[in-house]
């Protein structure tokens, strides 16, 4: 199982709390985590990453293992440890003010 | 920014007022008295609402567009007058290649999907809404919005590539269908001007004929103005009132002309205007100092009246502060109910909701510090 942390705002639009569970088929990427997150929560396609050109949005960073992935490929397998599911996979937004 | 038809509504009425604010919306809820009112909770509590609006045809049928620079856009749906809600379909997409428009500087820019300013449902179906969005374009779901189609002939319009954003961003912000010539529709973008389509959205044409802006190359260019809104009374489809960036116009011919009738207003520069319930002739304004101080002369709030269709016009200011206050009242954040006398809303970016029970003779804060103001709309239930 691949763990997943949401930001407070899609949580709040996919009624869930906490970590999110997911199962994701290996290699286990970007891309293939957030095809998975939309695919359970489709009311959440388009606020992680674009519904046509799929990039992820300007504002939205990626996290794992204490690494900023945002700007990697994301079809870059992500770290072992969260590929194991012993840390999680990270979706946040970017700290800005507003 | 009329809910139903202009009947007079029975004592029992509710009145909501659906408030979408920088960051959440709010619902206000009053008797027909319209005298207490209580206020929910933010709902989608961090995003901007930019608008939030019912359905003519169902009015437990509300739509809301919610979006954030962070997450983008969601619409919300609610079937039981705002208690619950649900996302719906969120992927507005332009139809076609997206060329450019002009950019600030002159310069040509690619289309680029921001957000949806103002969702406006059927008259006759709560699943059919059209949908005016920045970059400008307008959409268009007939299930519900679930699924969203871009109207092309707009955005693809010859003049298209003449387009540029205003200070707020190529909006489209003002959608208007008239019940009485099936088929006819108005938009209007900032800052490319007013448009019409005979042909329920398939074609347009720019309607600005008579609009003088100076701030443009041609001050009477076919496009580029800055129109901030439109307003038209449904049992007068032909007339339209429109703020401009500066000017309050008027057409008396469905768009194919406009002449000016600020008359003496302290400034015609505002975003608002709107249009009594039942008296197509009674026009309301919100004069706003210049297009650099976005707040009223002199630090007094004030609504302008005209009961002539404009040129002639009275400040209503009972219940209004009158000094020391430099908010703005943005483009959809005043709306009219249907009762008998009229009630007209507007919301400020300083938070205050201010309702007037009488036309506008007499003003009350509904509540006075929610975040800024983007919209108000009215509903009477029953």
């Amino acid at each position: 199982m691949i763990r997943v942390v949401l930001p407070q705002h899609l949580r709040t639009l996919a009624r869930v709390s906490g970590e999110v569970e997911l199962d994701v088929p290996a290699p286990v990427t970007p891309t293939a985590v957030i095809d998975a997150i939309e695919a359970r929560f489709p009311m959440l396609r388009g606020t992680i990453r674009d519904h046509v050109t799929r990039k992820r949005r300007a504002y939205v960073r990626y996290y794992a293992a204490q690494l900023d992935l945002s700007h990697d490929s994301p079809d870059t397998p992500l770290p072992d440890s969260v590929a194991r599911g012993a840390e999680p996979f990270i979706v946040l937004g970017a700290m800005s003010g507003g | 920014m009329y809910e139903g038809d202009l009947e007079e509504e029975p004592r029992l009425s509710t009145i909501q007022v659906l408030v979408g604010t920088r960051k959440g919306a709010f619902i206000l809820t009053s008797d027909a008295k319209r005298e207490r009112w209580t206020v929910s909770a933010p709902l989608f509590a961090g995003w901007e609402v930019y608008h939030m609006k019912g359905s003519p045809a169902d009015p437990r049928r509300l739509y809301a567009s919610q979006s954030s620079a962070w997450f983008g856009q969601v619409v919300q749906r609610s079937s039981d007058g705002g208690a619950t809600w649900e996302p719906v379909g969120n992927q507005l997409a332009y139809a076609t290649e997206a060329g450019t428009h002009l950019w600030y500087d002159g310069t040509p820019k690619p289309w680029e999907f921001k957000r949806i300013w103002h969702l406006e449902p059927s008259h006759d179906d709560p699943d059919s809404v059209y949908a005016g969005a920045e970059d400008a374009a307008l959409f268009h779901t007939r299930d519900g919005g679930h699924t969203w189609t871009e109207l092309t002939g707009l955005r693809c319009h010859p003049t298209g590539p003449q387009w540029a954003p205003g200070a707020g961003g190529m909006c489209l912000h003002t959608i208007i269908v008239d019940r009485a010539h099936p088929g006819r529709m108005y938009t209007a973008i900032s800052a490319a001007g007013a448009f019409r389509s005979d042909d329920s959205g398939k074609s347009w044409r720019p309607i600005n004929r008579g609009l003088r802006s100076e701030q443009i190359p041609d001050p009477n260019a076919e496009v580029g103005h800055c129109v901030h809104h439109l307003a038209m009374h449904p049992a007068r489809p032909e007339v339209l009132y429109m703020q401009k960036h500066w000017d309050v116009m008027r057409s008396d011919d469905a768009g194919e002309s406009w002449h000016e009738v600020s008359g003496d207003l302290p400034t015609d520069f505002g975003f608002v205007i709107d249009v009594h319930a039942h008296e197509p002739d009674t026009i309301y304004v919100v004069p706003i100092k210049s297009d650099s101080e976005h707040f009223p002369p002199d630090g007094k709030l004030r609504v302008y009246r005209s009961k002539s269709g404009g040129s002639q016009w009275e400040p209503l200011t009972r219940g209004l502060p009158q000094s020391d206050c430099y908010v703005n009242v943005l483009r959809d954040a005043m709306a009219v109910d249907t009762l008998d006398p009229c009630g007209v809303y507007f919301g400020t970016t300083g938070g205050q909701v201010y309702a007037s029970p009488d036309a506008g003779d007499h003003w009350l804060p509904i509540v006075r510090d929610l975040p800024p103001v983007l919209s108000i709309e009215v509903q009477v239930l029953p």
